[in-house]
């Protein structure tokens, strides 16, 4: 049983835990910005006419969706040494996070896109606005309050996913539990500490997500 | 060089395949078992019952809070200290259940929420019994938003039981892994475990989308 639940072992290891917790905030945000840089490029190939372009963005995107995570870890952990690139680990769980994420914002900015009718393009052109005003006033407010909400949904799946970094020895929240378990032997009040920490972010961006819904959607009046 | 590689990756297939099995055996079981719970406690979350509602509520939040391989830690070693010693393989399945349940809840008290309150009144002052009202008239029509979503969440299950490699359940993804010590080939080896996967999940994910396409167009 838990009887033996160590509170003091915690507090001496707080201090690495906070440094894990802002490892892991900053692992996640790095790769959130790679990820909506690669997803608006995916995105922006895929609806664009060019055939080939939107071939290419297209079996990015599937191939990405449709492979787990830590297999594409590992797939460039393992394999970017074989191709002679040397990088930190660091860079490598980024650059996988990055491309994973990337994938699925993707798939978000185009149902963003496409949730517009043609109509109102069509109307906007007519009515004289300009390429400016019409992605000002037309497209953009609407298409943003489609695209947040599931955007901070995707956030909240790139911090839990960033715990897949530990497995090629990021030092990050994760990591710190089985550095606690290792050194100390303590597996709950490690991995438990970690589980807390998660939770805090997840309830931030989760709060962030439900505000964003109320506020941003455009609902029609029914 | 790589030919070399080829040749010894293409020799250790059977290996691969049977950790395709375990990957499949490991999804397979926590999937059904997933399903069942999470229709039953997606259900009772929208009874009346506020105590049930919250409970639910919160073991979701916490669930969904985590990550997966937080959980497989917990479930592999906290378990044991209440007592409960699992196995690799049982211990990936309780995990991978308990991450399916909470994921599948959320979809069904989704899909029951969207079937218009006067439904079920009409239901009710038709004299169906509450199960009745249930089973013709609320699922039948939350099906419709349900199902799309919970293929594609199958999908995500499937991708999440790689990480149960972690704890040495001999799937797919720990037999690459394993490979990739005697084969230092990563892009090769690791290209092989994706496209077991790709072969897996992408007809599923093409499944979710026609599901999506039929279920829109029956709304009409």
């Amino acid at each position: 049983m838990l009887e033996t639940f160590n509170f003091r072992v915690i507090f001496e290891y707080m201090p690495f835990f906070l440094k894990c917790f802002t490892a892991t905030l900053w692992l996640s945000g790095v790769g959130l910005v790679g990820a909506l840089a690669v997803g608006t490029l995916a995105c922006a190939m895929r609806i664009s006419g060019s055939k080939l372009l939107s071939t290419a963005a297209g079996v990015y995107i599937e191939s990405i969706r449709s492979t787990p995570l830590l297999v594409q870890i590992y797939f460039f952990y393992f394999g970017l040494p074989s191709l002679g690139i040397m990088v930190t680990e660091e860079i490598t769980g980024v650059v996988a996070l990055s491309l994973n994420s990337g994938a699925y914002i993707a798939e978000i900015l185009r149902a963003g896109v496409q949730s517009i009718p043609f109509g109102q393009i069509e109307a906007s052109l007519s009515s004289g606005l300009s390429y400016f005003q019409r992605m000002r006033y037309i497209v953009f407010p609407q298409a943003l309050g489609v695209t947040i909400p599931p955007m901070l949904g995707q956030a909240i799946v790139l911090v839990k996913d960033s715990a897949l970094l530990s497995l090629i020895a990021v030092t990050e929240l994760t990591r710190a539990g089985q550095i606690m378990n290792s050194e100390r032997f303590m597996p709950a009040e490690g991995f438990f500490t970690s589980a807390v920490f998660y939770l805090v972010i997840y309830f931030m961006l989760k709060s962030l997500a439900g505000w964003s819904e109320k506020r941003l959607i455009f609902r029609e009046s029914r | 060089m790589w030919k070399n590689y080829l040749t010894r990756l293409v020799q250790s297939l059977p290996f691969f395949i049977t950790g395709l099995w375990m990957t499949i055996a490991v999804s397979a079981i926590s999937l059904a078992a997933g399903t069942l719970i999470g229709f039953f406690l997606g259900i009772l979350r929208t009874r009346p019952n506020r105590l049930f509602r919250y409970l639910i509520g919160a073991w979701v939040d916490v669930i969904r809070g985590t990550p997966f391989l937080v959980q497989i830690f917990i479930v592999f070693f906290i378990l044991p200290e209440f007592g409960i010693h699992l196995d690799a393989f049982p211990a990936a399945i309780l995990a991978l259940t308990n991450l399916g349940a909470c994921f599948i809840c959320e979809i069904v008290a989704a899909g029951i929420r969207s079937v218009p309150w006067g439904q079920k009144e009409a239901a009710s002052s038709s004299g169906l019994t509450e199960w009745q009202q249930l089973r013709y008239v609320v699922m039948p029509q939350a099906m419709r938003t349900i199902l799309p979503p919970l293929v594609g969440q199958y999908v995500l299950l499937i991708k999440d039981s790689s990480v149960v490699s972690v704890i040495g359940v001999t799937d797919v993804t720990r037999v690459g892994w394993l490979t990739v010590q005697r084969i230092p080939h990563g892009l090769m080896v690791f290209g092989l475990v994706g496209l077991l996967y790709f072969i897996i999940c992408y007809p599923l994910i093409r499944l979710s989308n026609l599901l999506e396409k039929k279920m829109a167009k029956g709304t009409r």
